[in-house]
């Protein structure tokens, strides 16, 4: 027997009770209903409460966040965040439409590279799939258009939020997730980033960054 | 899993007398219980989640083979790789087989209990691969060649001190004269050492906290971002899980995570929380090439259907290590198995053996504040108390305890004669503590006045009080 069907075949003959057909149709039916649970009251609010709550929650862990009106106001205010850190008028993007159509010229000094992060780059702009208020929390999607690796490598990571992808809680952005991709679809990286990285390891001192980016700054668009 | 539970009360001697450990365990173990605490004041929906959460896995765990199975399906339709281990030998050769088939040097990895379950690192090595954990606390203990002595503060038993010292031994390329007296500056040259062997490495292994059946998702739980590195830059990933880590859906995930990191450190939400499925997709810029999942039974399908299943629920939180007055005092390595506190105490014996094991569900002093305290509401002191049970079946306690047990059990069913014994005894102890109120000394208990004193009976029994009272 190999090791697949011994430990099926022992997981079965210790629970299995009732016809195999019922069991069956009560797994497949919680998978393809995938019914919420309990959803905390705490993220649940218009527009003005879900800013407020994700921000108290972001700044409680060490990060930043900045309110803007009209996305075309993004090149701005990032040329303004690396100027204020003293980082290099250096940017990495993925190829993410709605950040490659902002109007950068508007800063001609900040240099914007596309693709995924290396080890030099000091600061990237990703823009969020979702946020999620509960706990200040961005969900972040892989692929060509924001890049993985920009979520971890540099040493600050600038994420442009827009209001209307702005959730209360972690199951409204699967909802949207799923019919985004599809039933069941997912890319290969789903990150869902509270934060700045950190360690408490060493005689429970919260020190920051570990190994992520040192300082992370989210751009709530209201537009 | 190489473990020394048999020697349990020898190691606790050592602990007891360690005073790096002492310092360690007073200095930051309380720190735990305030977070958790105040994370728990914030959200009034906890206890209902954690309720939740429990039914869960409680479905989950009597449907176990046939989310496996879905799960699996879905792991191979987006491209991934199953491999099934019924015991750690099995998953060990399946990890090397992936390693020595991709030509690997640098194996990094990220913080895994299952890794130390099956003892991979001496494995890879005994293989010619360099594993490089990468998480500070088991990078700290990777250099003094220990065991993590907590599920989630794997280092928490060392001190700045002994960590500085540790650091000047193995960096031996830096100034030797360097200032290393702040905590932030040994994690800032922990992160310069570790930042090019993510580079470097070939394969990525981390843990799951969770498998999703619904997407064939593998999902790890970090703070300092090293798992995300771990598996996003090697061309390889492989991911060790045990079998009672799937839960069904994205949604069911969301309920247990809102418990986890609160019962854990007391935050919200830990930082990174990332969602794994499949190799990269073509167009992809980063991520691996290749994904893998062990997933691992060693004998956790035995527990299923019996008194211990609800062991099963665990999430690896620590929060009943922390908060047990045993673990606070004797640190994790005392246990002398992979997992310490309640929890261990409880998987231990399922997983080598009560003979081997018999200490470790005695190490406790049923205060319950391990199951008060469980996010997945499992009776950790209902199951200890089950292992002393199979510890008295199977003859293993000590005729010491047996022969006391069975003195008490003759006078316990003699209620009258009970009463008479007990009323007697009190009465002298009181006589006996009559000037200080306490008593430094016991006959039968000299081992537990040692270190405290008894508080003298008043001279009235419980049951004659109440009586009284009943009047």
């Amino acid at each position: 027997m190999s090791p697949r069907e011994l430990i099926l075949t022992r997981i079965k003959s210790r629970i299995a009770k009732g016809d195999d057909a019922a069991r069956a149709a009560a797994v497949d039916a919680r998978l393809s209903r995938h019914a919420a649970n309990l959803i905390p009251a705490r993220g649940q609010g218009d527009i003005e409460h879900r800013i407020r709550v994700f921000t108290g929650m972001m700044l409680a862990v060490g990060g930043t966040v900045e309110l803007l009106d009209d996305i075309d106001d993004v090149p701005e205010a990032v040329a303004a965040y690396l100027r204020q850190g003293n980082l290099p008028a250096h940017i990495r993007r993925g190829a993410d439409a709605k950040l490659a159509e902002l109007p950068w010229r508007r800063v001609a000094a900040v240099e914007v590279a596309e693709g995924r992060a290396v080890d030099s780059d000091k600061a990237s702009l990703t823009r969020a799939f979702a946020g999620v208020a509960e706990s200040g929390t961005i969900i972040q999607l892989s692929g060509p258009d924001n890049p993985t690796t920009l979520n971890f490598l540099p040493e600050a990571h600038i994420v442009v939020l827009e209001a209307e992808n702005l959730h209360g809680s972690y199951e409204e952005a699967w909802t949207r997730l799923r019919q985004h991709l599809g039933e069941a679809v997912m890319p290969r990286t789903v990150n869902m980033i509270s934060g700045p990285s950190r360690t408490g390891d060493i005689e429970q001192t919260i020190v920051r960054p570990a190994h992520g980016p040192k300082h992370m700054h989210v751009i709530i668009v209201r537009g | 899993m190489e473990a020394s539970a048999a020697e349990f009360p020898a190691n606790v001697q050592k602990a007891l007398a360690d005073p790096h450990l002492q310092y360690a365990l007073t200095e930051t173990g309380p720190r735990f219980i305030a977070k958790r605490a105040k994370a728990r004041e914030a959200l009034p929906e906890f206890d209902r989640l954690r309720d939740q959460a429990r039914d869960i896995k409680d479905h989950v765990l009597a449907h176990l083979d046939l989310y496996l199975e879905r799960y699996e399906a879905k792991v191979i339709a987006t491209g991934g790789q199953v491999h099934w281990a019924s015991s750690a030998e099995e998953a060990r050769a399946a990890i090397l087989a992936i390693c020595k088939r991709v030509k690997a040097k640098i194996v990094t990895k990220g913080k895994s209990m299952i890794s130390e379950e099956i003892d991979l690192n001496h494995a890879l090595e005994a293989a010619g691969h360099t594993p490089v954990e990468t998480d500070l606390g088991e990078y700290l203990i990777q250099l003094r060649n220990e065991r993590p002595s907590h599920i989630i503060a794997p280092a928490v038993h060392l001190t700045r001190d002994q960590i500085e010292a540790d650091f000047r031994k193995a960096h031996t390329h830096l100034d030797p004269n360097r200032d290393l007296r702040e905590i932030p500056v040994l994690v800032e040259e922990a992160r310069q050492v570790l930042r090019q062997k993510y580079f470097d490495a070939d394969v990525g292994v981390t843990g799951a906290n969770f498998l999703i059946a619904e997407t064939g998702t593998s999902i790890i739980v970090t703070n300092e971002g090293n798992g995300d590195l771990t598996q996003l830059l090697p061309r390889v990933h492989i991911v060790i899980a045990s079998i009672e880590k799937i839960v069904p859906t994205l949604e069911d995930a969301s309920t247990i995570l809102r418990v986890l990191a609160r019962s854990a450190t007391g935050q919200d939400f830990a930082n990174y929380t990332t969602l794994s499925t499949g190799p990269k997709r073509a167009g992809d810029p980063d991520g691996p090439e290749e994904y893998h999942v062990v997933i691992l039974d060693n004998g956790r399908s035995t527990v299923l259907g019996t008194e211990f299943q609800d062991m099963l629920r665990c999430i690896k939180c620590g929060a009943c290590l922390n908060h047990c007055p045993v673990f606070q005092a004797v640190g994790g390595h005392a246990y002398g198995s992979v997992y310490p506190g309640p929890i261990g105490s409880v998987v231990t014996p399922a997983l080598i053996g009560i003979e081997k094991a018999r200490h470790l569900p005695n190490a406790s002093t049923f205060c319950g504040r391990c199951e008060e305290v469980c996010p997945m509401r499992i009776p950790l002191p209902k199951m200890l108390r089950h292992w002393r049970e199979k510890e008295f079946e199977k003859h293993l306690t000590p005729a010491s305890v047996r022969s006391g047990l069975s003195l008490w059990a003759f006078f316990a069913r003699r209620p009258k004669l009970y009463h008479f014994g007990t009323r007697l005894a009190a009465r002298i102890l009181s006589h006996l503590g009559r000037d200080k109120g306490r008593l430094s000394s016991l006959p039968l208990a000299s081992g537990w006045a040692r270190y405290r004193d008894f508080p003298a009976p008043q001279g009235k029994t419980f049951q004659h009080m109440w009586k009284e009272r009943r009047r």
